[in-house]
């Protein structure tokens, strides 16, 4: 296989723009509208950082088809198993992005769908697990033409 | 509604992890931000031989054209379906086999 140098640098470039640095959610100052969002998942839950590996562009030229891969760190076994995903916007005009429900006869606690950003926000995904606790994570995309939430 | 896309393998062994991809044609309109009224799928469920294996909840910052790609394990007979609800309560289904070895 033969590399051109221009397929090599778009490619170097495509990739870097996959990196999203992880945000933590705590140091995210959330509006009272998705705080209020966030905490109905909750249920007073205390949630934890981490466990969650969160794959979307760095830069997204549409915000209104902006794909997201989420994987949660999960055995997905009967007892141990990722039961729901939420996505949340922060600067949307309604929070709710979409709740992923997962069972145990996924192989794994992985999901891929597109999402919209009405402007470059930072979104926040809860992970609910079998036992009852929950992981958040946090990711900024930018968006170049805003997603048009019509 | 449209027809749905389907993409998953024709066999599998028992216990497998396979792949499965699938895409709606649909707008997605939140009439938020336009004079459209609104039209919006609320749920995509994915069952396996009768059991619900994946789902989604669809809220307004859910892309048009839903797209989702969710791993499971295989399990005989291998009968999949998919169904997308409507908010106005109707909905469009997909059914697909899996020939499980």
């Amino acid at each position: 296989m033969r590399f051109s140098r221009r397929s090599f640098v778009s490619g170097a470039a495509a990739s870097a723009a996959l990196v999203i640095l992880p945000i933590r959610v705590a140091a995210l100052d959330l509006s009272d509208d998705v705080a209020a969002h966030v905490n109905d998942i909750l249920g007073g839950r205390d949630p934890r950082e981490g466990g969650i590996e969160l794959d979307a562009p760095a830069v997204a030229e549409n915000g209104a088809q902006v794909p997201l891969t989420i994987r949660v760190d999960s055995p997905m076994s009967e007892h141990d198993h990722v039961t729901a995903i939420h996505i949340i916007a922060t600067a949307n005009p309604a929070p709710g992005i979409g709740s992923f429900h997962l069972t145990p006869h996924l192989t794994r606690a992985e999901v891929f769908t597109r999402i919209r950003l009405a402007e470059e926000q930072e979104y926040l995904v809860l992970a609910e697990l079998s036992d009852g606790s929950v992981l958040q994570a946090a990711a900024r995309t930018a968006v170049t033409q805003g997603g048009c939430v019509t | 509604m449209s027809t749905p896309r389907i993409r998953l393998p024709e066999s599998a062994s028992e216990g497998e992890e396979i792949e499965i991809r699938t895409l709606l044609t649909h707008p997605m309109i939140t009439g938020v931000s336009s004079d459209d009224p609104r039209d919006m799928l609320t749920r995509f469920e994915a069952r396996m031989n009768g059991e619900t294996v994946f789902a989604y909840d669809f809220a307004n910052g859910s892309a048009a054209n839903p797209t989702f790609i969710f791993f499971v394990r295989a399990a005989a007979p291998g009968e999949f379906s998919f169904t997308w609800t409507h908010e106005d309560g109707q909905s469009v289904s997909a059914e697909e086999s899996v020939r499980i070895s």
